[in-house]
């Protein structure tokens, strides 16, 4: 391979040293390395690194890692999608209404809202591709639509704003534990038996372990961060989604179809928000209206953190990922760490502004620009 | 590149928890109580309670810790009450405000071996279902309850209770112990209000047009009191009618100090965070535990003791 290129003068010599700075992943590297640094200097013995507290920190990162996989798609794509908090709040809500209140089964429940969210990401899209309106401007709109909807209907249809018994419901339902079920449970009794983890001291559950699988939560995040990055990395599919975010213009006339590219990742998104929700729901057995609020922002947050640039075009899911772990382990190791959490905030907003500050450097070495 | 980040990355996170560790922890012997609310950032009711778990963790000197999802959002809160499970307190201290969403891992961090106590939201039951030591908040009826007896030593036999909020069936609790107390059937004497001041006004007027024998008026808080008072104004039964009301707030305050309100009822936010840090301190330390739940409320507030309320309101009151 080496003496082709080498013997090919089209292409330019790049060393390895520039060619490894140059990629997205590389800020979300450089920042999860210095992040556990960190918290292992000044949290070790706080539990944040015990069975409980790592899968606490864990779970957190697993929620927005599902929600930067559609949200960094999108944003290579050329587009943002601010209507996911919102959409997590809905999507939790249709699941409640349907499987409570209407009494359907909880997989029917669970299918139907997929097919009608995904349907919503559709529409999104197809406004934003139709009008030529910023995504911005129109995913908005659907912030506030949807988040209005979530509240009206429980408070129509039940008369109140939270709606539970979930979880009697989905009770023996085969669907459901696909998204609120745990895994790996022998493992987990296997390591209490044995004194690796810690076990439950009193209780009707003495002895069992207090970590007893590892969320479908986490399993969902892993496998929408494999998916995205084989999608964007190895397909055609993912060059278009490049292509799309970089030039429209240019990839038209190269025969991409932007239109279909960029629609299809607005339900991607839509359909990660879902996942989310439906996790959310299962795991917790209500819905309230106030879910998911502000979610849409630590997505597109993460995204940046893994090196995405907002203009589009460049990005990866790899790199969202970490933004995500990055994100995750902050805002909990805080907590362990004894920071007073008010201050969470002025954390997240100095580590958001030295990865846009150290995105924006790569991408002037990239292209050249002064 | 890498090296400066992960310099200033560092230095950065470093200097908060320096500045911070001062401000928030008092270093102890040892004993680590952590608080975890339901209630986002930018309510300032919460700011007596974090008052509170402060005087409290200085006077009995232990590490307190006050925590909350920054919007409000009860699944990050159930996340935080599995972080402060993990990080090994000897207490947590939390509210009950959704039981399907706390109660599991609320559950799991008294199976690890930490004393919980359940504040403010939720109910004695619940709380003991969750296996926490006890309940410390205002029980709406017992509080509606002692309101009735209280209005019934002054003389009143028949009131009308303005509701704002009909569809919560616990603030309701509060009329049916106010009937309890004067020792009447509540029937008809709770009216529902809307949350509309103009509508809420012109429905206290309409009824008291209706029942001119009404002997007393009972709000529920201060989106019901305060167009109440402006009724009362407009009809001048002001300070001549019977009024009382639950909560606190400006015009509520205003109220009793010109002898409009006879009483605000006071659920006492400072004791429902002061007194679990005592409670689970002495508990830790003498293995000492008060054989009930505490009734944080109801305070009463009456003009006598307005002093103390303007001079605290927000900080401690």
């Amino acid at each position: 391979m080496s003496d082709a290129a080498q013997g090919d003068e089209r292409i330019k010599e790049i060393s390895g040293f520039r060619k490894s700075l140059i990629r997205p992943e590389l800020g979300g590297i450089v920042g999860a390395i210095a992040v556990f640094t960190f918290f292992i200097l000044f949290a070790h013995d706080s539990g944040m690194f015990n069975s409980q507290g790592v899968l606490n920190w864990s779970i957190v990162s697993a929620q927005f890692m599902i929600i930067a996989v559609g949200a960094c798609l999108l944003m290579i794509a050329g587009e943002f999608d601010l209507s996911v908090g919102s959409m997590i709040g809905f999507a939790g809500m249709m699941i409640a209404i349907f499987s409570v209140t209407l009494g359907w089964p909880v997989w029917m429940a669970i299918l139907v809202t997929f097919v009608l969210c995904v349907a919503i990401g559709a529409l999104n899209g197809y406004i934003v591709v139709r009008t030529g309106l910023p995504s911005f401007i129109v995913t908005l709109a659907f912030l506030f639509i949807l988040r209005g909807f979530t509240i009206f209907l429980p408070q129509t249809v039940e008369r109140k704003t939270i709606i539970g018994g979930i979880r009697d419901v989905a009770e023996g339902d085969w669907l459901a534990p696909i998204f609120g079920g745990k895994i790996g449970g022998p493992i987990f009794q296997w390591m209490g038996e044995a004194g690796l983890i810690a076990v439950f001291e009193r209780g009707n559950r003495a002895g069992e372990p207090v970590v007893d699988g590892i969320p479908m939560l986490i399993i969902w995040a892993l496998a929408l961060v494999a998916f995205g990055h084989f999608l964007l990395t190895r397909t055609r599919f993912g060059n278009w989604i490049f292509a799309a975010g970089g030039d429209a213009q240019a990839a038209r006339y190269v025969g991409v179809p932007v239109n279909r590219v960029k629609i299809l990742m607005f339900m991607f998104t839509a359909f990660c928000a879902t996942v989310f929700a439906t996790c959310q729901v299962m795991e917790f057995g209500s819905a309230g209206a106030d879910r998911g609020l502000l979610k849409e922002f630590e997505a597109i947050i993460a995204v940046v953190i893994g090196g995405a640039l907002l203009t589009g075009g460049y990005g990866s899911v790899i790199g969202a990922a970490l933004g995500a772990l990055i994100f995750g382990v902050v805002q909990q190791g805080l907590f362990f760490a004894g920071v007073e959490s008010s201050l969470f905030r002025v954390f997240l907003g100095v580590i958001l502004l030295m990865a846009v500050i150290l995105n924006t450097y790569i991408r002037r070495m990239i292209t050249g620009e002064r | 590149m890498k090296l400066f980040t992960k310099h200033l990355m560092g230095a950065v996170l470093g200097a908060a928890v320096a500045v911070t560790g001062f401000a928030t922890s008092v270093q102890a012997e040892g004993e680590k109580y952590i608080l975890v609310s339901h209630a986002p950032d930018s309510d300032s009711w919460w700011n007596t309670i974090k008052n509170g778990i402060a005087l409290a963790g200085e006077q009995m000197d232990v590490d307190v810790e006050y925590r909350n999802p920054p919007t409000g959002d009860l699944a990050d809160m159930a996340r935080i009450i599995e972080q402060a499970a993990a990080s090994g307190p000897n207490g947590i201290i939390t509210t009950l405000a959704d039981f399907d969403v706390l109660s599991g891992p609320i559950r799991n961090a008294v199976d690890q071996g930490i004393n919980v106590i359940i504040m403010n939201s939720g109910t004695p039951e619940q709380a003991r279902e969750v296996g926490a030591l006890m309940f410390v908040g205002q029980p709406e009826y017992d509080a509606g309850l002692a309101a009735g007896i209280r209005a019934k030593g002054d003389g009143i036999s028949s009131f009308v209770c303005v509701n704002h909020v009909i569809s919560n069936t616990v603030v309701a609790e509060r009329c049916r112990g106010f009937a309890d107390g004067l020792g009447v059937d509540l029937g008809s004497q709770m009216i529902d209000s809307g949350q509309d001041p103009s509508e809420i006004k012109n429905r206290v007027m309409a009824y008291l047009t209706a029942n001119p024998d009404t002997d007393a008026v009972l709000t529920l808080g201060p989106t019901s009191a305060d167009p109440t008072i402006l009724a009362l104004q407009e009809m001048g039964l002001a300070g001549d009618i019977y009024f009382g009301t639950f909560d606190l707030g400006t015009e509520i305050v205003k109220g009793i100090k010109e002898g409009i309100i006879q009483w605000g009822i006071d659920q006492q936010p400072f004791l429902q965070a002061y007194l679990p840090v005592v409670i689970l301190a002495n508990y830790d330390r003498y293995g000492v535990l008060p054989g009930n739940n505490i009734n944080s409320g109801p305070g009463f507030v009456t003009k006598d003791a307005l002093s103390k309320v303007e001079e605290f309101a927000g900080e401690y009151r």
